[in-house]
């Protein structure tokens, strides 16, 4: 009885120390284009230097990130380190790498700027950086335009005027649809605001939806029952389901789309040069020109057994020549301070449509509004553009009109506040 | 050659498996002795039991409990307690035949959805099987190939079914090239309301008809010959001897194949969801997509809520299990007396 209890306790104290194993970082990492094989290439040479710490990366889908886990997280599990683009609302799950850091001060310098994006209200944490900045803008099949004889609409076009040429393009060169746009409430945000949108009401909680979101939200239904935009991207799914419109604009089967510059590396593998192709920066509204910045940040988790360790990754991997690397080698305009300050990024890459159209997105991050620029550090952002993308598309589905939509979205969103409390 | 190695090997195997029996035969005479007939059967079914308390019992206390909890935690300490309140939000209808004047419209659109859908899919499913039975029962060239054709897509995870419909169905899929190739116009299969719900009653019954297929041959194959041949030496009409041979002596098999089919379409959501994903617009959302939605992937997430509506499919799943226990207990007399 004595043996086997002694057995019994020393295979306890094993498994207690496999997972306990100091040494051992796992990160939960998605991709939109190369960056996975980068990361991966980047952590190799991490681990050569230090083989003391094994890092696994589990490359895993968008979805993922998103639907499973927040779930993780909740329960006290999950990664040491994810890639994740939910940065606020998920913040209270993030670790506070400043006990751990040996230059706090180097990450305020350079990651300052995003760093309240990912903490929660009124804390000062450093939780992680972002590996790119974005911000949602437009791309224009450039040989399509061309072919159909249309002129690509100039800097101050409005929505209007670049629906209205992607429409001539379509007829004369029978695509499915003039334009797409991903389903996605955050992807409509940057146009709504630029219709003078604010979703921010004056004590912080939501407002209720505004003229500004109502006028181009009517207009994206609108241009949906004309067979403008394409409707099979918003409408063949239920909820707050994510689709992008990505492939059908690589397949040539709309002339132009509104998506966002992490695009840039998927549209320059996949379309090589089957045809030409700009970036276009944000069409214009009656308010401005507005996209909406973001971006994906590699956050340490708290529930982690190797705080040290991950803290040890996470300096290599935001350290400046890393960063630089990164974001040359995956198209990724960087969040580094000292890395863009510095310029002189020269992509990896010999796609000529890729260099003008960088520079597009750096050109129109100077657009935004404040209206836009306050919502990646907004709590309740991910709860509006949920109930955005579910009840516009069921509006283009048919099933109801826009104004029992803005009544149903205010509701749901009153919900989610309430269901927090 | 043979003989020996397997003679050998017989005995191998033998001698640790009468050792085994050996030693574990006087304590479980013991325990016979002690508890008598219905304590062996306890002991024996306790391990099933045991995995039952686990992964069922325990899970469903649990989401009873979260139905009566708000807010995103996941322990249950960390929520908080609101009793009745999800349910309360779940019936606040001002008609429950129009899911637009309900507070959760979408799980009374999904409510709606989901009967249509069940009452299509069961019909069908019910007529498609008896059909395929008639004819792999018959005399038919090739008839274990067409048996094993038919069976082929329940081998088939739900998954790769919805995407292989889906890349038949979609804008550019396959049906679409068939139909421009012969001069026809392409339709948008998954984008119409109409076209997307038939899809999915349709995918879900060629995913599924096999099984039910298999049980009614077996039924088919338990009547017996004789009543056929008298039949035919009588010159009955072959329409006459299915409605007065064939139908009432499949009936057991057929009452199982309802039930079972009416459990499973209340249950659907696998390849309706890669194939649809809900869409267009909410014409395809079903209560377990629902749940799932707003229990795990919607930006809009409410646990509590999701644990709510699945206490209320729940429910409606064992009234429909204890109908079948029903009728399965009625057949088991009828065929005793019989």
């Amino acid at each position: 009885m004595r043996k086997t209890g002694t057995v019994l306790a020393a295979m306890a104290a094993s498994l207690l120390a496999t997972s306990a194993l100091a040494g051992e970082v796992r990160v939960m990492w998605y991709s939109d284009g190369v960056e996975g094989e980068v990361i991966q290439d980047l952590l190799n040479r991490f681990m050569k230097d230090n083989p003391d710490i094994k890092v696994t990366l589990d490359n895993v889908a968008y979805k993922v990130i998103q639907e499973q886990l927040p779930i993780q997280l909740e329960s006290g599990q999950g990664p040491d380190i994810a890639r994740v683009t939910n940065l606020k609302e998920l913040a209270q799950h993030w670790l506070d790498l400043r006990p751990h850091l040996a230059d706090a001060k180097y990450w305020e310098d350079n990651f300052g700027a995003q760093a309240d994006w990912m903490r929660p209200d009124g804390s000062d944490a450093i939780t992680g950086f972002m590996t790119q900045l974005t911000l949602t803008g437009g791309f224009a099949n450039k040989t399509l335009f061309e072919q159909a004889g249309v002129a690509l609409p100039g800097d101050k076009a409005t929505w209007d005027d670049w629906v209205k040429a992607s429409a001539e393009v379509m007829k004369s060169q029978q695509t499915a649809a003039a334009f797409g746009i991903d389903r996605s409430g955050h992807r409509i945000s940057g146009p709504n605001v630029s219709y003078g949108a604010n979703y921010i009401g004056a004590d912080g909680k939501p407002a209720k939806v505004d003229d500004g979101t109502k006028a181009f939200a009517t207009r994206l239904v609108d241009w949906t029952a004309q067979g403008l935009m394409l409707k099979e991207t918003w409408v063949s799914a239920a909820g707050s389901t994510y689709r992008a419109a990505a492939d059908d604009f690589i397949n040539a089967q709309i002339p132009f789309y509104y998506s966002g510059s992490w695009q840039v590396a998927n549209l320059s593998t996949k379309i090589g040069d089957s045809f030409d192709w700009v970036a276009t920066g944000s069409p214009c509204g009656t308010a401005g020109c507005s996209g909406l910045k973001g971006g994906a940040a590699l956050v340490a988790i708290k529930y982690t057994k190797n705080p040290t360790d991950v803290a040890k990754v996470m300096e290599y991997l935001a350290s400046e020549a890393v960063v630089k690397e990164f974001s040359e080698r995956t198209l990724f305009l960087p969040a580094h301070k000292a890395v863009v300050e510095k310029g002189g990024l020269s992509w990896v890459t010999k796609d000529k449509n890729v260099g003008p159209a960088l520079d597009a997105f750096v050109k129109s991050s100077g657009e935004t509004l404040p209206a836009s620029d306050a919502l990646p550090a907004w709590k309740w952002a991910s709860a509006y553009y949920g109930a955005l993308v579910t009840r516009i598309s069921q509006v283009m589905a048919g099933e109801m009109s826009l104004d029992d939509a803005w009544a149903k979205i205010d509701q749901d969103i009153a919900d989610k506040v309430a269901q927090a409390k | 050659m043979v003989a020996p190695i397997g003679k050998a090997l017989g005995a191998a195997v033998a001698a640790p498996v009468s050792w085994l029996a050996s030693a574990v035969n006087p304590p479980l005479k013991a325990w016979q002795r002690a508890t008598g007939t219905d304590g062996m059967a306890a002991f024996f079914l306790a391990p099933n039991m045991a995995i039952f308390a686990v992964f069922v019992l325990t899970p469903f206390v649990i989401n009873f409990f979260y139905s009566a909890t708000s807010g995103n935690a996941f322990f249950l300490g960390d929520r908080t307690f609101v009793g009745t309140e999800q349910y309360e939000r779940l019936f606040d209808c001002a008609s429950y035949l129009d899911p637009s004047t309900c507070r959760e419209d979408l799980f009374w659109k999904a409510v709606q959805n989901t009967g249509l859908f069940v009452v299509l899919q069961v019909a069908l499913m019910t007529v498609v099987s008896i059909v395929t039975a008639l004819i792999l029962n018959r005399e038919i060239a090739a008839r274990s190939f067409w048996r094993a054709v038919f069976f082929f897509p329940v081998l088939l995870s739900p998954v790769v079914v919805g995407l292989i419909w889906r890349w038949i169905l979609q804008r550019q899929g396959l049906l679409n090239y068939m139909l421009y190739s012969v001069g026809l116009e392409p339709h948008d299969w998954l984008i119409e309301r109409g076209s997307a719900f038939t899809a999915a009653v349709t995918v879900s019954v060629w995913a599924h008809m096999g099984f039910y297929t298999l049980i009614l041959l077996a039924g088919l194959q338990a009547i017996p010959r004789d009543l056929y041949e008298a039949a035919e030496m009588d010159g009955t009409r072959p329409a006459r001897v299915f409605w007065r041979i064939t139908l009432p002596l499949l009936m057991p098999s057929l009452l199982v194949v309802v039930i079972l089919t009416l459990i499973r379409a209340v249950q659907i959501f696998d390849e309706v969801y890669v194939l649809t994903g809900g869409g267009p617009g909410t014409s395809t959302l079903y209560l377990t997509q629902y749940i799932y939605e707003v229990g795990f992937a919607s930006l809009l997430r409410n646990p509590g809520l999701a644990a709510a509506a699945s206490i209320l499919m729940g429910a409606v799943l064992v009234v429909l299990t204890l109908i079948q226990l029903q009728l399965g207990r009625r057949g088991e007399k009828k065929g005793a007396r019989e």
